[in-house]
């Protein structure tokens, strides 16, 4: 049981942040990047999907994917606060993401060593997936960062704006922890350098300093939120609600 | 204003051993963005396994104007189409 809320803790990371960037899908500042977003969303989601499916056949009470992303609420959603913090504007969205992704791309390597195949599956895909998401969003804070005045300013409200929600990335919850002490996840706690190391080398670039943070922000893995994922999930999960048991 | 965002035009090799071919063009800040918008915007199906992008003002075109004279002379000879001998049938595919 352990397993199947860790597994879900991490799915639901992975489908908060992919719908969030969907969000930004027909509203990209340019058409590139408006195939650019949804593709990085559908990488998390498919990712999410994978997850899912696996925590509901160890759980074993005949939950599916579905079940899982669609019916529960956001009490029950224990995704970590930075997936879902709101798109904002540009900046926001790709510190976001390149926050999100330079701590998954270690995970996923570490995961390579689960002792669990599905775990394994995923971690070879995903690995590839987030280093890309690290490389897209990264040479975006880079220009936004050394860019203009006023995108040097947006970038700046969002590191100040995102950097409270870091810590929580590198804390695992006791079902996490259980999950860590059976070889099925990786140890959380471990990734921190890794991270700092591709930060730095994103933030040297981009004229930008990682602040101090006295009090980080957490309770994603407790189930609590901010008031926008409840939003966030209204919408989401409205045509599931409206028509239980829908298939596509 | 300047433009930020110049056009590109982008090639794609199918597969090892294929010329890279022109699918298309995109607006991009600089190189390295343009060929991150090229793998996001053209490689979405596994079209390919290289991308090239290319300043679109590098590329000189012929003049619409000259296309009479530079491509119907050709027209004509149609002796250079290599259908006028046979192929012994042990030589295969050529």
């Amino acid at each position: 049981m352990a397993i199947y809320q860790a597994l879900l803790e991490l799915a639901d990371d992975h489908l908060v942040l992919g719908h969030r960037i969907s969000e930004w899908c027909g509203h990209a500042p340019m058409l590139e990047e408006d195939l650019a977003m949804p593709n990085m969303a559908l990488d998390l989601i498919g990712t999410s999907r994978t997850l899912y499916e696996h925590a509901g056949e160890l759980e074993g009470i005949g939950q599916s994917e579905d079940d899982l992303a669609y019916l529960r609420g956001e009490r029950d959603y224990r995704n970590c606060l930075l997936v879902e913090r709101p798109n904002e504007d540009f900046a926001h969205t790709m510190l976001r993401q390149l926050y999100f992704a330079a701590f998954m791309y270690p995970y996923w390597i570490a995961a390579e060593k689960s002792s669990d195949d599905v775990v394994r599956g995923v971690a070879g895909k995903a690995q590839k997936e987030m280093a890309y998401h690290i490389r897209h969003a990264g040479e975006w804070v880079i220009r936004l960062g050394d860019g203009t005045d006023e995108s040097t300013a947006r970038m700046r409200d969002a590191v100040d704006a995102l950097s409270i929600y870091v810590d929580e990335l590198f804390e695992s919850s006791p079902a996490a922890q259980e999950a860590e002490a059976a070889g099925v996840l990786p140890e959380r706690a471990d990734l921190r350098a890794e991270w700092d190391k591709t930060i730095a080398q994103v933030f040297d670039e981009a004229l930008l300093t990682l602040p101090e943070v006295p009090f980080a922000q957490r309770g994603g893995r407790e189930g609590l939120h901010d008031e926008g994922l409840g939003h966030m999930l209204a919408e989401m999960q409205s045509v599931y609600r409206a028509h239980p048991g829908a298939r596509w | 204003m300047v433009n930020t965002t110049p056009l590109w035009e982008v090639f794609i090799r199918p597969r090892n051993g294929l010329a890279h071919k022109h699918v298309g063009s995109l607006h991009a800040a600089d190189e390295i963005m343009a060929l991150q918008a090229a793998r996001d915007v053209y490689t979405r199906r596994g079209e390919g396994n290289s991308v090239w992008v290319v300043p679109s003002a590098a590329i000189t075109a012929s003049d619409p104007d000259q296309a009479e004279e530079n491509f119907e002379p050709t027209g004509d000879k149609i002796y250079r189409h290599p259908t006028f001998y046979e192929i012994p049938e042990e030589v295969g595919n050529m």
